[in-house]
């Protein structure tokens, strides 16, 4: 009952916090003093000021701010995210294309580093203080730090232009029809994006459990299974696993935020055509519809991260659970 | 036992300090007094491999990569310098005051990092500099006004334990007002924890600005910077031009891990059961 409440003044305190964040957006993008106008009609418009006029008038810039942003609040509620300057769609068609790319792109690199990140994190803490253990950690600690769009210009270095294994950048091969791009061609341009977005967030992941690992190896409970004779084996199955796959995976998913900011830079790095790559496009362009809306669907995907983080983390643990209750 | 091994890590740290400061020091003021004529163009020298008179190689217009990479990474200091000692500072206030006088202030600073938190960093960062019309002033406060919510947690977390500490409770027992408090028992016990995070700041500022410049939301591509160096190199890898973007990212790379390792070892000998190493 009581758990249950929980969840809806959680999802409550998120459509308020939603609702903060596209207000914070709102006013952010529509303050610039880079003018949508100038960037719909071209810097050298012959357009005559009667007829600027008349778009301002028709889009409703002249109108208070609060007022703009309630109609675009509405649009909202009724399905139009306005369209977008840059692409001559609505912005809702664009961002459903695009985010998908950018979807699968971030899932699969969210699952490798999530899986290799947990082993190897495991693995480290296991054999602490060996030489496995030292070069793994100053990897991460390599990875961790290196930025991500110059990370992705080091794999395009080694693997596309030095060994030729891979294309040099977009999604599906250049000028062919959409129709003649077959799901090898896709899946061939997704590897190199993808392996850098895993490479960058699984530095995190690999310290982290490396850490529960080492904690969980000094405590009493893995003395008194050692004497009651269990192998590595098993007490990596009984008592490791249990214990760190769960903040692991509510890791994962609270680092949903730095996860968007690398497949940004990645997708830029690769020319991707994802929401990333969508995201400079529209603020080199001063589209301001298409801006707004990856605002909110940037929004909407870390607040679906840590609301999943934040209900695993009370379904799973007893200990959270009963902290709940006496709340 | 113990003591030995506070004592290594202590000759670790000095020994990190000293290198990661002389390391900065030097690119920061030789990038700051360099000659810009040391980078200019110089279409004799184009798209040169690297070599004793060019570390780093040259670019298409000639101009010293070695050059352009200092005053570069020169350029990010100051900029990193200056959003993190904003940001060190706003947390520090907004830490503290949300813990010490709780209720409506506490409220409004945990809504304020919950909406710094609700976007990706990245897309505020791109939202602040496109709202300030992008360019150097764009970068700049978009860096400083984004990396406080983090460090604001921290303080506030630590001052809500010091709170109902023993001596704190008998300070306000003898009518001490709640700011006399805050200056004389709450920052003197949070500093170190607040320094910590400063040192931490310092490397995510660098790297944010130079990521906002490399997506062309920040410095100008006519400034040498990290960000435009390795944007503008992006158009040349393809034709084998390797060095255009080897050796300004490891540059960064040094100075972020310099700082980073400093902060981590910090934080271990403040706290030793941290480390559990």
């Amino acid at each position: 009952m009581k758990k249950r409440k929980n969840l809806v003044y959680e999802s409550i305190r998120m459509v308020i916090l939603l609702f903060l964040v596209s207000l914070l957006a709102f006013v952010l993008i529509a303050s610039s003093p880079i003018d949508p106008l100038v960037s719909y009609i071209g810097t050298e418009s012959t357009l005559s000021a009667e007829a600027k006029a008349e778009i301002v008038e028709y889009w409703g810039l002249d109108a208070p701010l609060p007022q703009r942003f309630m109609t675009w609040l509405n649009n909202i509620f009724h399905g139009d995210m306005g369209n977008s300057i840059t692409y001559k769609k609505p912005v809702a068609t664009v961002i459903g294309e695009r985010f998908s790319y950018s979807f699968v792109l971030m899932m699969i690199s969210w699952l490798i580093s999530g899986l290799i990140g947990v082993v190897l994190g495991i693995i480290c803490g296991l054999r602490q203080g060996g030489i496995f253990d030292r070069i793994i950690k100053l990897f991460c600690l390599i990875t961790k730090s290196a930025p991500t769009f110059w990370l992705g210009l080091m794999f395009l270095v080694v693997f596309a232009v030095w060994l030729k294994l891979f294309p040099i950048g977009m999604a599906v091969p250049m000028g062919n029809l959409a129709s003649e791009v077959t799901l090898g061609d896709y899946i061939y341009h997704l590897i190199l994006p993808a392996i850098t977005l895993s490479v960058v967030s699984m530095g995190e992941i690999v310290l982290y459990t490396r850490q529960q690992v080492v904690e969980i190896l000094n405590s009493d409970f893995i003395l008194y299974a050692k004497t009651r004779g269990e192998n590595i084996g098993q007490i990596v199955k009984r008592h490791i696993l249990r214990n760190v796959l769960l903040p692991a995976i509510t890791i994962q998913f609270s680092s949903f935020s730095e996860l968007f900011g690398g497949m940004a830079l990645a997708e830029n790095v690769f020319a991707y055509p994802g929401i990333g790559t969508a995201t400079t496009a529209a603020a080199l362009n001063a589209d301001a519809p298409l801006l707004m809306g990856v605002a909110l669907i940037s929004a909407v995907f870390v607040f679906s991260g840590n609301m999943i983080a934040n209900v695993l983390y009370g379904v799973c643990d007893p200990r959270i659970r009963e902290a709940g209750l006496n709340e | 036992m113990s003591n030995k091994l506070n004592w290594s890590r202590k000759m670790t740290v000095l020994t990190l300090v000293i290198f990661a400061a002389l390391y900065l020091l030097i690119i920061f003021f030789w990038g700051l007094f360099m000659n810009p004529g040391e980078y200019a163009v110089n279409y004799d020298n184009k798209l040169l491999m690297p070599s004793i008179g060019h570390l780093f190689g040259t670019d298409a217009m000639g101009r010293d990569m070695f050059k352009r990479c200092i005053k570069g990474l020169s350029n990010s200091i100051v900029i990193g310098l200056l959003a993190s000692l904003f940001s060190s500072v706003v947390a520090l206030i907004f830490g503290i005051a949300s813990a010490v006088w709780g209720g409506v202030v506490d409220r409004f600073v945990k809504l304020a990092v919950d909406l710094c938190m609700g976007l990706p960093h990245l897309v505020l960062l791109i939202l602040i500099s496109y709202m300030l019309g992008k360019g150097t002033l764009g970068v700049t406060a978009s860096v400083a006004l984004t990396h406080w919510p983090g460090l604001t947690r921290i303080v506030r977390q630590e001052v809500l334990h010091l709170k109902s500490s023993q001596y704190v409770l008998a300070s306000q027992k003898m009518g001490h007002s709640p700011v006399y408090i805050a200056v004389h028992h709450m920052i003197p016990h949070v500093l170190p924890a607040y320094l910590i995070g400063l040192v931490l700041l310092f490397p995510h500022a660098i790297m944010h600005e130079a990521s906002v410049t490399f997506l062309g939301f920040g410095l100008p591509k006519e400034m040498p910077a990290i960000g435009v160096i390795l944007s503008e190199s992006m158009n040349y890898i393809t034709t084998g031009k390797w060095w255009m973007a080897v050796f300004p990212g490891v540059m960064l790379l040094i100075a972020v891990i310099l700082f980073d390792v400093i902060g981590e070892t910090m934080k271990k000998l403040w706290n030793p059961n941290s480390g559990n190493e």
